[in-house]
C-alpha cells in the first residue's frame, strides 16, 4: 500500500518522485497516524474486556445483565439497575428531544426570514458547546428545585391519573430524578439533532419546494409530504447521533439522576446510569470484582453507543450518497 | 369545516407548534447562561485568580491550582493530539484518499467523535493509572488527547478537500515531491480551517470532566507537576457542588463561568475564522 504512490487526481507520480525519501517517510508517518484511530478504537475494546473479565467470570455475561443486586460488602454486582436508567433516561431524552428538533429544524429551514436563520442556528448551536458539567450544576440547583415546586406536581395531576402510565408519575417530586435526567439529556441533545435535520432539509433542491408550493400545498404539506420523505433517512441518523450522545453522557446526568442502585417503576424516583455509576463509584471501587464491574459496566456502554452511532452514521452516508448520485 | 379551511389551520397549528419549539430552545440557552452569568459574575473576584482551592470549612480560597492545571491538561492533551489529528487527516486527504483503509479509518473517526468521554477515562486508568502506580496529569492530558484526535481529524480532511485539485497539479507539474505539495500548497491553502478544528477541540475538552475523574483526578494544592494527580476546573466543579459548603458552590460557579466564557470565546472565534475563509 505504502509503495503505491499516485496523485490525488489519480494521475500517476512520476517514479523519481515516488521513489523520493522525503515522500515515503511523509507518507509513512501520515499513515501511521490515520492507522492509530483504529489502533485506539481497538486498544479501547481489548482492555476493557480484559479488565471486565473477573466480573464476566464470576457472574456470567447475560447474568451480571440481568440482575439488579449491587453490593459491594456481599461482592455481588449486577448491572440491570444502571442499565435501565441509562435507557430510559435516553429514551425520555429522545421523546423530548426528537419533536423539539424537528420544530426547530423546520422553524430555521422553512419559515424563518433570511436574517434570523443564521443567529437562531447559531444560538442553538451554542447550546451545544456548552459543557456538560455546567448543564448538570445548573441541573441540580436551578432546574431540579424549580421542576419539583412547578413542574412535578402538575404531571402528577395530569399524567398520573391515566390508566396505564400513571404509574410513572406518582412518586413524590424530588426533583432529583430519571425523568429530571432525560429532560436535561433532551435540552443537551436537541441542538445535534436539530442541527443534522436542519442540513438534511437544506438539501432538498428548491425545483421541488417550489412545485409543492406551486399546486397549492401549504407549507406544512411542503415539509410533511415532500421534504421529510426524501430526508427520513438522514433525518433518522440526526436522531440516532442525539441518542448516542445522549446514551453516554456523563456529567449532566450524575448531577441530577440521584445515583440510587435501585430499580423503579416510577420515573420520579432516583435512579443511576451506567456512566453516572462509574463517574461516582470508580475512584473508591476497591477489590477486584467491583472494579470489573464498573468496567463491565463500561464495556456494555461503550458496545451501545458503538453500534447505535455507527447506525446514525450509515445512515447519514446513505442519505449522501443519494444526494450525489440525484441528477443535479 | 371545509378542507381548505382545515388544511389552512392544520398548517398554522403546526408552524405555531414549529415557532414555540424554537422558542423553548431558545429559552432554555437564556435561561442556563442568565443563571450562569449572574451566579458567576457575582463571584467573580481577583482571589481567584491568588489563591488554591479551599479544603473542607477554609473561609477564603481561589481557583489558582484548578486553572492553572485545566490550561496545563488542555495544552498537552492538544500538543499529543493535534499533531496525530492533522497528520492522520492529511492521510485520508492526500496520501490514502481512495486507499481502502481509508474508509473503516472515517467510519471509526466519526464514532469516536461521539463515543462516551467516560469509557475514554477508564481506558486511560487502566493503560497509564495503573501501571504508573498513581493518578497523574500526563494520564489527564493523554485521555483529553484521545477526544481531540477525532476532532482534529475530522475538520483537517475536510478542509484540505477544499482546497482544489488544480493546485495540487500546478504544484506536481513543477516538480514538487508529492510531500511538498501537502505541506506547502495544500496546507498552507487549509491552514485557518485547520487550526479551526484545532480551536474546536480545545473548545471541546476545556469543560471536559468524565475522562479526568480516574486520571487527573483532583489536587487542592498547587502543582505543575504532571506526575503528580493535578487540580483542574471541571473535576473542581464537581467535587466543590456536590460538596456541603457554601463558598465551595460559588466557587464551582465562578469556575463554570470562566469555562463558559472560554468555550464561548473559542466557538465565536472559529465561526470568525470560518466566515473570513468563506
Amino acid at each position: 500500500m505504502m509503495n503505491t504512490v499516485t496523485g490525488n487526481t489519480g494521475v500517476p507520480v512520476p517514479n523519481r518522485i515516488a521513489g523520493s525519501l522525503g515522500d515515503r517517510l511523509f507518507h509513512g508517518v501520515a499513515w501511521m497516524a490515520a492507522v492509530g484511530v483504529l489502533l485506539v478504537l481497538g486498544a479501547i475494546i481489548v482492555m476493557l474486556t480484559i479488565g471486565a473479565s473477573p466480573a464476566f467470570e464470576k457472574f456470567g455475561f447475560f447474568n451480571f445483565l440481568s440482575t439488579a443486586e449491587w453490593n459491594p460488602v456481599t461482592e455481588m454486582f449486577g448491572g440491570l439497575s444502571p442499565l435501565v436508567g441509562t435507557l430510559v433516561s435516553s429514551a425520555i431524552a429522545i421523546l423530548i428531544g426528537l419533536p423539539v428538533s424537528f420544530g426547530i429544524a423546520l422553524f430555521i429551514t422553512e419559515m424563518a426570514p433570511p436574517w434570523l436563520k443564521r443567529p437562531v442556528g447559531t444560538a442553538i448551536e451554542l447550546l451545544a458547546a456548552i459543557p456538560s458539567i455546567i448543564y448538570g450544576m445548573w441541573g441540580l440547583f436551578i432546574f431540579a428545585p424549580f421542576f419539583a415546586d412547578h413542574i412535578q406536581p402538575l404531571l402528577t395531576d395530569t399524567l398520573g391519573e391515566l390508566p396505564l402510565i400513571g404509574a410513572l408519575f406518582q412518586d413524590p417530586p424530588l426533583g432529583i430524578s430519571v425523568f429530571t435526567a432525560g429532560i436535561i439529556l433532551a435540552i443537551m441533545i436537541i441542538p445535534f439533532i436539530a442541527s443534522v435535520m436542519r442540513d438534511v432539509f437544506e438539501t432538498v433542491p428548491a425545483e421541488l419546494r417550489e412545485s409543492a408550493y406551486g399546486v397549492g400545498s401549504t407549507t406544512w404539506e411542503v415539509v410533511w409530504n415532500v421534504v421529510l420523505p426524501m430526508t427520513k433517512v438522514g433525518a433518522m441518523g440526526g436522531v440516532m447521533l442525539g441518542l448516542g450522545r445522549a446514551l453516554g453522557e456523563t456529567m449532566a446526568v450524575t448531577f441530577v439522576i440521584g445515583n440510587a442502585h435501585k430499580l423503579h417503576l416510577g420515573l420520579f424516583e432516583p435512579g443511576n446510569s451506567i456512566a453516572s455509576t462509574i463517574a461516582n463509584e470508580f475512584t473508591e471501587a476497591d477489590g477486584e470484582v467491583y472494579t470489573a464491574s464498573l468496567i463491565a459496566l463500561g464495556l456494555i456502554l461503550f458496545i451501545i453507543t458503538f453500534i447505535v452511532l455507527g447506525l446514525a452514521k450509515i445512515m447519514l452516508l446513505r442519505m449522501a450518497a443519494r444526494q450525489e448520485g440525484r441528477p443535479a | 369545516m371545509d378542507i381548505y379551511t382545515r388544511r389552512k389551520a392544520i398548517n398554522i397549528f403546526n408552524l405555531t407548534i414549529a415557532a414555540i419549539t424554537t422558542l423553548f430552545g431558545l429559552f432554555f440557552l437564556s435561561w442556563l447562561l442568565w443563571v450562569l452569568f449572574q451566579q458567576g459574575f457575582s463571584n467573580l473576584d481577583w482571589s481567584l485568580f491568588t489563591l488554591d482551592t479551599p479544603g473542607p470549612g477554609d473561609e477564603a480560597g481561589g481557583l489558582r491550582n484548578a486553572i492553572v492545571g485545566s490550561l496545563l491538561l488542555t495544552v498537552v492533551g492538544v500538543m499529543i493530539g493535534a499533531p496525530v489529528g492533522v497528520l492522520a487527516g492529511t492521510y485520508l486527504a492526500e496520501f490514502g484518499r481512495y486507499a481502502w483503509i481509508s474508509h473503516p479509518v472515517r467510519f471509526i473517526n466519526d464514532v469516536l467523535l461521539s463515543a462516551p468521554s467516560i469509557v475514554i477515562g477508564v481506558f486511560v486508568y487502566e493503560v497509564m493509572v495503573i501501571p504508573m502506580g498513581n493518578f497523574s496529569g500526563w494520564s489527564g492530558a493523554v485521555a483529553l488527547s484521545i477526544i481531540v484526535i477525532p476532532v482534529v481529524v475530522r475538520t483537517t480532511e475536510d478542509m484540505m478537500r477544499l482546497v482544489p485539485d488544480s493546485m495540487r497539479e500546478a504544484a506536481a507539474a513543477l516538480g514538487a515531491p508529492q510531500w511538498k505539495v501537502v505541506t506547502c500548497v495544500v496546507l498552507k491553502a487549509a491552514l485557518s480551517g485547520v487550526m479551526t478544528g484545532i480551536l474546536l477541540a480545545i473548545a471541546r475538552i476545556a469543560g471536559e470532566t468524565a475522562p479526568l475523574l480516574f486520571t487527573a483526578l483532583n489536587n487542592q494544592f498547587f502543582t505543575m507537576n504532571m506526575d503528580e494527580p493535578m487540580g483542574n476546573l471541571p473535576v473542581m466543579i464537581f467535587n466543590f457542588a456536590m460538596g456541603p459548603y457554601e463558598n465551595w458552590h460559588d466557587l464551582a460557579w465562578a469556575g463554570s463561568l470562566l469555562i463558559t466564557l472560554a468555550v464561548l470565546t473559542l466557538n465565536i472565534l472559529t465561526r470568525f475564522f470560518l466566515r473570513t475563509k468563506k
